[in-house]
């Protein structure tokens, strides 16, 4: 399962990458990283069919979260689209409403619980 | 004729006497007048009964002589010298008389009676002294009265100058110390500004720091599992990767420490030192408190954040946590700008804050070093044009009462102008926006 992990903390990527480290080993879990929403949708738009789950902070300089997800589910709604997560420090109303009303999936806060995470994606390989 | 001299010594002993009646001097002086009276008397009698005129006349006139030099003499009776020189003419009178009668004794009985009214004329020349020195005396009693009056004014006056002063000084020290007070206040309204965003801005690295110490308990595990096993190679891969763990720890840990650091420089009374400081470091780190300030406490608030740092920035020569504040200031502004806008607008507006800095090179005509230029841009209300002289003020603020101090840009002016010789310009357009060009000299 392709996971693309969007966030422009450069350290969220090592973290990920042990937190699944044995999933990855067991090739249970392939992650990539974009550092901002203009990345993202670069990636996209040639794996957009590989990536199962989009994993993105909403607080991001330029391209906020929540527009990279109203361009995600615009630009490829080909099924199945992709699974959205929304990750945020701000575990408000007003974003959450955001959020669902733009097609997440998930809305979830930060600090992340990763054990819920896992949880999340085995319901979602399943 | 010594019966004058007698009298007048009698009469001057009477006059003293009763002049200091009620005086301080009665009870040291009351006895001897009383003792030139009566010795007056007793040597009238006494020549009278024992010698010619032409003797007593000689003793009278020594001892009114004696009398009017000895009181003279007497500090006491310092202010009465009018009154004892006027008897100086009767004492030259009878001493001349004595002499007359004494050596030419035919002279004097063909011209005696000149003699007498000489006496006699100086006798009454004393009296005559006696009544102009007194009227002089109430003139200039008068007079004195008169400056008494005048100085009692004069002091009642200068006291209430004094008092008048002593409230004026207390009115400026009051005066001071509330300045200080509403300085420390805008300081403490700015930091409550700041406290969210410093809560998000400590959040994330304290969830780096928690998150990564977690993982590396994780894999430490898995490492003494890999050990058991025998896969040497993997264990030391863990390994490897617990130690770049601890590093991110640590990173992350002074990065929070920083924050902290900075929040309790702003909330600390100025240092006023001024130090070589990478301005877009600290323009970044305000730019993001602010902004994260405004939406901890409006969460339906989002701008767009750009910012356009010249990377070759020389280092500025500033007080960072003055400047600090000013452009947390700008950037508090900016932002309530687009959301006041976004507010009335709403719909499609898209709010957007840009902060720019670049260096200006120093003129070729000299004259000035090279400064450097950060340029706050909004795309919010603006300022409207009738109130544009007036923002620079203290007090003025067109925030809803209890918001804003009033402070903000009037401080900024004294740190940026005052303090650090620099330029604050504004370009704004009523319902367009607003900019914000600060110019500091490098050095």
């Amino acid at each position: 399962m392709k996971i693309l992990v969007v966030d422009d903390e450069e350290d969220v990527q090592p973290l990920f990458l042990q937190r699944f480290r044995k999933e990855i080993r067991n090739n249970e879990v392939e992650l990539d990283f974009a550092h901002s929403g203009e990345e993202a949708l670069e990636y996209l738009k040639e794996k957009h069919s590989e990536v199962v789950l989009i994993l993105s902070d909403i607080n991001m300089p330029g391209m906020s979260g929540i527009e990279l997800l109203g361009h995600i589910r615009e630009d490829f709604p080909t099924p199945p689209p992709p699974v959205v997560m929304m990750v945020t420090a701000y575990g408000d109303e007003e974003n959450y409403k955001q959020a669902m009303e733009k097609g997440a999936n998930d809305f979830l806060t930060k600090p992340l619980d990763f054990n819920l995470l896992k949880e999340k994606l085995k319901t979602i390989s399943e | 004729m010594h019966f004058f001299p007698f009298l007048a010594a009698f009469l001057l002993a009477l006059r003293l006497n009763k002049a200091i009646k009620f005086t301080a001097l009665r009870a040291k002086w009351r006895w001897p007048l009383w003792g030139i009276a009566a010795l007056a008397i007793g040597g009238f009698i006494l020549c009278d009964d024992n010698f010619e005129d032409r003797v007593s006349c000689i003793i009278a006139a020594a001892y009114l002589l004696g009398t009017i030099e000895y009181l003279k003499r007497q500090d006491d009776f310092k202010s009465f010298s009018i009154l004892l020189t006027a008897h100086l003419p009767l004492v030259a009178a009878a001493l001349i008389n004595g002499l007359a009668e004494l050596f030419v004794k035919n002279f004097y009985n063909n011209y005696g009676s000149f003699f007498v009214s000489a006496e006699v004329a100086a006798f009454v020349w004393i009296f005559i002294r006696v009544a102009t020195s007194k009227k002089q005396q109430q003139v200039i009693k008068r007079i004195s009265e008169r400056k008494d009056e005048l100085e009692a004014m004069v002091a009642a006056r200068t006291a209430e100058l004094t008092n008048q002063r002593n409230a004026l000084e207390e009115t400026v020290k009051e005066l001071k110390a509330t300045q200080a007070q509403l300085i420390q206040q805008e300081k403490l309204a700015s930091l409550g500004e700041l406290t969210a965003g410093i809560a998000h801005e400590i959040q994330n690295p304290l969830n780096f720091v928690n998150n990564f110490s977690e993982v590396s308990m994780e894999l430490i595990d898995e490492m003494e599992a890999e050990i058991a096993k025998g896969d040497m190679e993997e264990a030391n891969a863990i390994a490897a990767d617990i130690k770049q763990n601890l590093e991110k720890i640590r990173h992350h840990g002074k990065r929070a420490d920083g924050i902290v650091k900075g929040m309790l420089q702003h909330s600390r009374a100025s240092s006023n030192v001024k130090e070589p400081t990478n301005l877009n470091t600290i323009a970044d780190e305000y730019f993001r408190l602010a902004y994260h300030g405004l939406r901890a406490k409006d969460k339906s608030f989002n701008a767009e954040l750009v910012s356009n740092f010249d990377e070759h920035l020389p280092l500025v020569n500033m007080v960072s946590q003055d400047v600090g504040r000013v452009l947390l200031n700008m950037f508090t502004n900016a932002f309530y700008a687009v959301h006041q806008k976004q507010k009335t607008i709403g719909g499609d507006f898209k709010p957007k804050v840009e902060v720019s800095t670049r260096k200006i090179p120093a003129p070729p005509s000299g004259g000035r070093g090279a400064s450097v230029e950060v340029i706050v841009r909004d795309n919010g209300t603006g300022i409207p044009d009738a109130i544009k002289d007036k923002i620079m003020q203290p007090f003025f603020t067109t925030k809803p009462a209890g918001e804003g101090t009033g402070l903000g840009l009037s401080l900024s002016y004294d740190i940026i102008v005052k303090a650090h010789k620099g330029t604050i310009n504004i370009n704004s357009k009523e319902g367009e926006g607003s900019e914000f060009i600060i110019t500091l000299p490098v050095s």
